[in-house]
């Protein structure tokens, strides 16, 4: 009954084409961003914005980079971490190296150098396929994070090769980067940013391009056989991905830490972002959104919890158990839903559509 | 032009000058990559046997010497924590087999991969909570005293973990080779439909391969954790044993011998030759980049099983 | 399943909106409360654990024995950070508002940490005490008002090694040509001491190689290889921490590199360094600045009013071990300087910025440290405006098998190498940050 299409008809091509065809959804999501751009920033507390909401946004672009390169065009990568880090020193070098750039343009380019360097990491890609691409990527991951670490260059000769974000305005007085910049400026800032990014990726894949990637996932060689160019398909994948990714590694040191050092996006934030798409869902933009909430959420829920009951527990254990819960769930996911938290998304809405009648 | 030369000149005059240093280093690298096959040795019994990408091997590496050790501080004899260490990752297999595994049979690799990071999580934090985080130590009787011969300074503790490597390897061939369930296993690895058909039981082999796999990580923790001190950090040496696993192909036992010499061998090498050019700690990234390069040319791996690929 | 799951996710969001109530209410009234970041876990757990333990017990020591500082009871609260820079951030923002008045002082316990923290903490008015890592230049107090140094910093403790080499060899005279090699983490924390040390090589001429090992440091066969067999430097400084320390203690006599001119920072120089480490760590030298072992009254104290009431934060075999003591000496520093505040703004939960008063003009002399039972144990400091180090001697210590002994008197660093050094580097962040340094 909540979620019905029919009656709905589109009477043009356009209107067919368009990216929410239901009117439903297209309400849906108004709240959302209404939520998300009005209450948010007007309710949550300093906590809420600056350890969740941040961190989540951030990783959401990620995930929709990981999840272009991984869910759409099939290339299992774990160098996600190296091309954060490559945004995040790509923006620190540019915005210090021209400080009279725009803080919209430095994060930019930084996206469009990480998509270079990305390019170049993914020609093995034509050759090597599977789990072996998969461990092939750590050699970007493991040197991406050296050479920033190592070269003094990257950090302007920090003695400590830590980097933080030099204040920008967006414009007039409003930072959103450094100490003077309100938790909310940031959040508004990097909600808008991921919008019109996630906005952008939907009608990629939607597109022409996004065929072809979803082509290459299926079978790369009948892919071929039918006249899709694999070299330029392919490294055209790493290349956006790249550039989401390297984008959201500069919101991440710029925006959410504002400091970071170059170790900060080791393999274990590669594995995050993988967690994250896998958990929301493979090939799935909105998927990207809900894997990064729960990956986000669920160990803070989790090492709040003991707390919130009332309970008494050390801290190790209370860490040990959230390792262990979190694993277990998991599994647990695996097990009920392989495809992630957008297929029980789209399940949830199969069943509105008879909602409350039985047929 | 300085740096030209730091890489394409300085490296290989020293050599010349010092041959001795550099076989030095090569021995060094050799036994070093033993240690790495040891751990790779898990992974590739699990991805042979039952195509997952077992990326809890470090974590039953670090699981299986925490409970030994933690055995032994109970005051526990070494041969009878030993004989209990190896009923717990039997256990363990067994319930990795009927909690994970068989809810997950005949999904995508990527899942079955997730799915072991779970498990790796619920690993580190179990042990971490029965065991407790401190650094344990472990001696197993190993000589620990460096020896030179002609020269060249060899530490006898790598010459016996390179023994017990090879002990293993050879045991796991007769295993494989000579069993009824070896071979079982090596029809499964072969073609899971196919064996299934013929009446091999799929649970029972996948519970016995999990089993020893996990056999496998009590000796590689017990060598590792003697070397370093059982604590957490051992389970981060999965991540070195990954180049050995790529560079010897996921499905090879021998291609993990041989790859974890290459990679140590190389990795030395090129660390203590080529490293100053290039500021020092390359070889987490070498030995990634070596396996790379011999991927290119052989994307399954040295001796990986070739892929084949039907339209 | 699905409708269990759905309702599942919805429980779980309803919970999560209830946690920054309850973390708000949680508040004791009329308590000073002190945030305590935590390592129990991960990776660098083993020398996370009696440092915590040592924090705790101490201020468990004041409320039990004493009632609090002067009346006023002490809560704290742990947040395990597992040495991450991502969560220390999440347990600041968690901790800093809690309490009647908010958190009195952070101490990150790990440099990356430290760095996320200085830029928040100043907009929030929180002290953050990093004592003996972190960001060595923020001992300029002009640039960094709220950020804490003492007792001593990387830059000193370096200065302070080259002095004791530079003894062991008959002057510093002798220094030049010698050979000295520095391995290191490669990190944020292991790269502190190499401009100093750097510097210093052009003073007195000694040859100065660097050798980074990559976190977590299992594998250093051919970093020791290097400098055992090809190199022979005269002596070996360490930066490292965790398990990188003990590995390079065995891989060190691996080669056969004396272990009496080798030298770790305060950090690489704790029983869980030697200890895995077993025979061959005999002779192995560290820096440090407070003494080990139990033999203190304050051990007494905690003894009989924490361990024996049954209140100790974790095993009473840490009592006394160096890491354990650090963390009671952080705790001395946090407490006093929160004792200090109070003869200014009297005897209530303070903020922090009443704090971070307490902390610039904190006076630890010789007889106060008495009175806390802690004679000889440290050495007295004193905080100023624009010095927020103190004097920054250092020991040298050495392992003997079983315990750590002191063998050398306070060497105090070579403050007209370091102080121009840190005057300089806080200039350059003051100038990229845009902060005029405050007048002292």
């Amino acid at each position: 009954m909540i979620y019905r299409e029919a009656g709905q008809f589109k009477t043009s091509y356009p209107a067919d084409r368009a990216i929410f065809p239901i009117v439903q959804d297209r309400y849906f999501v108004a709240a959302i961003a209404l939520a998300a751009f009005v209450a948010v920033p007007l309710l949550a507390s300093e906590y809420w914005l600056v350890t969740i909401m941040l961190p989540f946004l951030v990783l959401s672009l990620a995930a929709i980079g990981l999840n272009i390169l991984t869910g759409y065009a099939g290339l299992l990568s774990l160098g996600t971490g190296g091309f954060m880090a490559c945004g995040a020193f790509a923006a620190y070098k540019l915005s210090t190296a021209f400080p009279e750039l725009h803080i919209i343009g430095v994060f930019a380019l930084s996206g469009v150098i990480t998509a270079g360097v990305g390019v170049v990491f993914g020609i093995p890609s034509l050759r090597i396929k599977g789990f072996y691409l998969a461990v092939a990527t750590l050699a970007s991951q493991f040197f991406l994070v050296w050479l920033f670490n190592k070269l003094p260059w990257f950090t302007n000769y920090s003695p400590s090769g830590v980097i933080s974000a030099p204040p920008r305005a967006l414009f007039g007085d409003v930072f959103v980067t450094g100490s003077s910049a309100t938790p909310e400026a940031k959040y508004l800032f990097a909600l808008t940013a991921v919008c019109v990014l996630a906005l952008l990726a939907k009608n990629m894949v939607r597109g022409n391009i996004g065929r072809k990637w979803m082509a290459i996932r299926d079978m790369d060689i009948a892919a071929e056989i039918i006249g899709i160019p694999m070299l330029r398909t392919k490294l055209l994948a790493f290349a956006i991905s790249s550039f989401y990714i390297g984008v959201a590694g500069a919101m991440w040191a710029f925006i959410y830490t504002s400091s970071v050092e170059a170790l900060a996006f080791g393999i274990e934030r590669s594995f995050q972002v993988l967690f994250i798409i896998i958990i929301g869902g493979l090939g799935s933009i909105l998927g990207s959104f809900l894997g990064a909430a729960f990956i986000v959420l669920l160990p803070i829920l989790l090492s709040n919890a003991p707390q919130l009951i009332g309970l008494q527990i050390p801290v190790d254990m209370v860490t040990h158990l959230e390792f262990m819960i979190f694993g277990a769930l998991i599994i647990l996911f695996l097990i009920v839903e392989p495809h992630g938290l957008a297929r029980l998304w789209s399940i949830a809405k199969e069943k509105l559509r008879l909602w409350p009648f039985p047929h | 032009m300085e740096f030209l030369q730091a890489v394409f000149v300085d490296p290989f005059v020293s050599i010349y000058e010092y041959p001795l240093f550099f076989i030095e280093v090569l021995i060094g690298g050799l036994l070093t990559g033993v240690m790495y096959s040891l751990v790779a040795l898990g992974f590739v019994l699990i991805f042979k046997a039952s195509g997952v990408f077992n990326f809890a091997q470090g974590a039953m590496v670090l699981f299986a010497a925490l409970t030994l050790v933690g055995l032994m501080e109970y005051g526990l004899p070494l041969w009878a924590a030993l004989i209990i260490t190896v009923g717990i990752m039997v256990l363990l297999a067994l319930v990795i087999e009927r909690v994970v595994l068989r809810p997950l049979v005949n999904q995508e690799h990527i899942i079955l991969f997730m799915a072991t990071i779970g498990i790796t999580f619920f690993l580190d934090g179990f042990g971490q909570m029965i065991w407790g985080s401190d650094v344990k130590l472990l001696d197993v009787g190993i000589p620990q005293d460096p020896i030179e011969i002609k020269g060249v300074l060899i530490n006898k503790f790598d010459i016996w973990a390179a023994v017990i490597a090879g002990m293993l390897v050879m045991l796991l061939a007769v295993f494989f080779q000579r069993t009824r369930v070896g071979r079982a296993l090596r029809a499964v690895a072969d073609d899971h439909q196919a064996a299934m058909s013929v009446g091999i039981p799929l649970k029972t082999i996948w519970a016995i391969v999990w089993s020893v796999a996990g056999i496998v990580g009590l000796v590689a923790g017990i060598i590792w954790g003697s070397k370093l001190g059982v604590q957490f950090s051992l389970a981060l040496i999965a991540l070195k044993a990954l180049p050995v696993l790529i560079l010897g192909g996921f499905t090879s036992v021998p291609g993990a011998i041989i790859g974890g010499l290459i990679i140590g061998a190389g990795e030395k090498v090129a660390e203590v030759f080529w490293g100053s050019a290039f500021g020092g700690a390359i070889e987490d990234w070498f030995a990634y980049m070596l396996a790379l390069v011999f991927l290119v040319f052989r994307p399954q791996g040295l001796f990986g099983e070739k892929i084949i690929e039907r339209v | 399943m699905q409708h269990k799951l759905t309702s599942t996710a919805l429980a779980a969001v309803i919970a999560v909106g209830g946690v920054m109530a309850t973390a708000l209410a949680a508040a004791q009234d009329n308590a000073q409360f002190i945030p305590s970041m935590v390592y129990r876990t991960g990776p660098y757990a083993p020398n996370g654990i009696p440092f915590a333990d040592g924090v705790a017990d101490y201020i468990n020591l004041l409320n039990e024995r004493d009632g609090g500082i002067n009346g006023v009871k002490l809560t704290v609260e742990e947040c395990d950070t597992a040495y991450n820079n991502d969560r220390g951030v999440e347990c600041y923002e968690r901790m800093k508002n809690n309490g009647p008045t908010g958190a009195a002082a952070f101490s990150p316990l790990s440099t990356g940490i430290t760095y996320a923290l200085i830029e928040r903490a100043t907009a929030d008015k929180i002290p953050i005490f990093s004592m003996g890592y972190g960001r060595t230049d923020a001992s300029d107090g002009r640039v960094f008002p709220y950020v804490f140094t003492m007792p001593t910093t990387y830059w000193s403790q370096a200065t302070a090694m080259i002095e004791y080499i530079g003894k062991e060899e008959g002057g510093t005279d002798k220094l030049k040509g010698k050979k000295i090699a520095l391995v290191y983490h490669d990190s944020a924390y292991g790269k502190e001491p190499i401009p100093t040390l750097e510097k210093l090589a052009q003073k007195f001429g000694y040859q100065f190689s660097k050798f980074a090992v990559p976190h977590p440091g299992l594998e250093q066969k051919a970093t020791w290889l290097k400098i055992g067999r090809q190199l022979r430097p005269d002596w070996v400084l360490m930066w490292g921490w965790g398990v990188m320390n003990s590995t390079a203690i065995k891989e060190a006599a691996g080669v056969g590199f004396p272990m009496d001119r080798f030298i770790g920072v305060w950090w690489s120089g704790t029983e869980q360094d030697v200890i895995p480490a077993g025979a061959a760590a005999k002779g192995y030298k560290s820096g440090a600045f407070h003494a080990a072992g139990s033999g203190f009254p304050v051990h007494a104290d905690i003894k009989k009013h924490v361990h024996d009431a049954g209140k100790a934060a974790g095993d009473a075999k840490n009592l006394g071990t160096v890491l354990y003591n650090r963390g009671v000496a952080n705790s001395v520093f946090v407490t006093e300087a929160i004792r200090t505040a109070m003869a200014k703004y009297g005897n209530k939960p303070l903020t922090g910025e009443q704090i971070r008063w307490g902390f610039e003009n904190l006076d630890l002399t010789a007889v106060r440290l008495k009175e806390l039972g802690l004679d000889g144990f440290m050495n007295p400091v004193k905080v100023s405006c624009d010095d927020h180090e103190g004097s920054g001697p250092v020991k040298i210590q050495q392992w003997d098998g079983k315990q750590w002994n002191m063998i050398t008197d306070w060497i105090p660093p070579m403050r007209d190498v370091v102080r121009p050094m840190i005057e300089d580097s806080a200039a350059a962040y003051a100038k990229e940050k845009g902060i005029t340094p405050r007048d002292c």
